[in-house]
């Protein structure tokens, strides 16, 4: 369970990391305790994994990756391990997660984001994910607009 | 923006991790070759450009204590402005995509409990008056990378 203390750290650090010499004090000073108990925090909550990692979130579309797509796919229960581990493992997929099939509307239980130069570069990547898995049934959800996206702010909420 | 070599080398790192110690960005410095002021003038160039999104702590929500999901909405063409507005309304949706499909707004929601995930979920249903929507929340992650921003909230 996290402190009170520990949700004031929380949304004090989401805030982003001042751009100063000493910025950890900075952000102690403002929490009113000192800078020693704030990196120690700091390392306590990687090490728990509350901090997932201590960097820069960074546009990847700057960064020459230009198009992504959503592609679902229905994989059957028994192979769910095996199908979600090997296409965790290919680098152009950067998410893989299991989700819930909702017959008869939406038979897919495996969702992985790809992201390659184009979207004929996806739809490729995507059917190579589909030889090697073995798994046939699956579609690309391509996003035609972003209606919203923002950083999540925790313990914002009264 | 042109990044140039040190730019892109001091974003590899930071990308990975920022040194958690007094003097970070000192510690930055040093690990490259340069001084503490041209690590603080890239970073702050960095962010005013929009390359680094934030710098700092990306959280683990569900070991925060946050319950999340993704959900998504079969959204009549002529309502998707209105219906958006409402969906967006609520600070713990992060991200919403239009995408090319029957089920065509994709939404990801982040909240305190799970108590307050269904609430907000019957909340959206009864306030759009469309009830056709897939509650998809992950049963298990198998990759996230984290260092890139993209489309899909990392936690939901």
């Amino acid at each position: 369970m996290l402190s009170q203390l520990d949700k004031e750290i929380i949304r004090a650090l989401q805030e982003g990391l001042p751009l100063v010499s000493r910025p950890f004090l900075a952000l102690a000073e403002k929490l009113g305790i000192g800078e020693e108990e704030l990196l120690a925090k700091v390392r306590d909550f990687v090490d728990r994994g509350v901090i997932r990692r201590f960097g820069a979130a960074v546009r990847h579309q700057d960064l020459g990756y230009v198009s992504n797509a959503m592609v679902v796919w229905q994989v059957p229960e028994e192979r769910m391990e095996e199908v979600g581990r090997l296409m965790a493992s290919f680098d152009e997929v950067s998410h893989c997660y299991q989700r819930p099939a909702r017959l008869p509307d939406w038979p897919y239980n495996l969702f992985t984001v790809v992201h390659g130069q184009t979207p004929q570069d996806c739809r490729e990547i995507a059917a190579r994910l589909s030889r090697t898995s073995g798994v046939a049934n699956y579609r690309l959800l391509f996003s035609i607009a972003e209606l919203k996206k923002s950083s999540m702010k925790y313990f914002v909420e009264k | 923006m042109t990044l140039d070599s040190l730019d892109k080398q001091l974003l590899n790192i930071i990308q990975s991790h920022l040194p958690i110690e007094p003097e970070p960005y000192k510690k930055l410095a040093e690990t490259l070759g340069t001084t503490e002021e041209d690590i603080l003038a890239r970073l702050k160039r960095l962010i005013e450009k929009g390359v680094i999104r934030r710098l700092g702590a990306i959280f683990d929500s569900r070991r925060v204590g946050y319950s999340g999901t993704l959900c998504a909405m079969k959204v009549p063409a002529e309502r998707i402005k209105e219906v958006a507005a409402v969906i967006n309304s609520f600070p713990g949706v992060t991200h919403n995509y239009l995408r090319d499909h029957p089920y065509n707004m994709w939404f990801t929601l982040l909240v305190e409990s799970q108590a307050k995930l269904e609430n907000t979920l019957e909340e959206i249903k009864r306030r759009t008056g469309i009830a056709d929507m897939l509650h998809l929340p992950a049963l298990r992650i198998f990759k996230i990378r984290v260092n890139f921003d993209l489309g899909e909230d990392e936690n939901a």
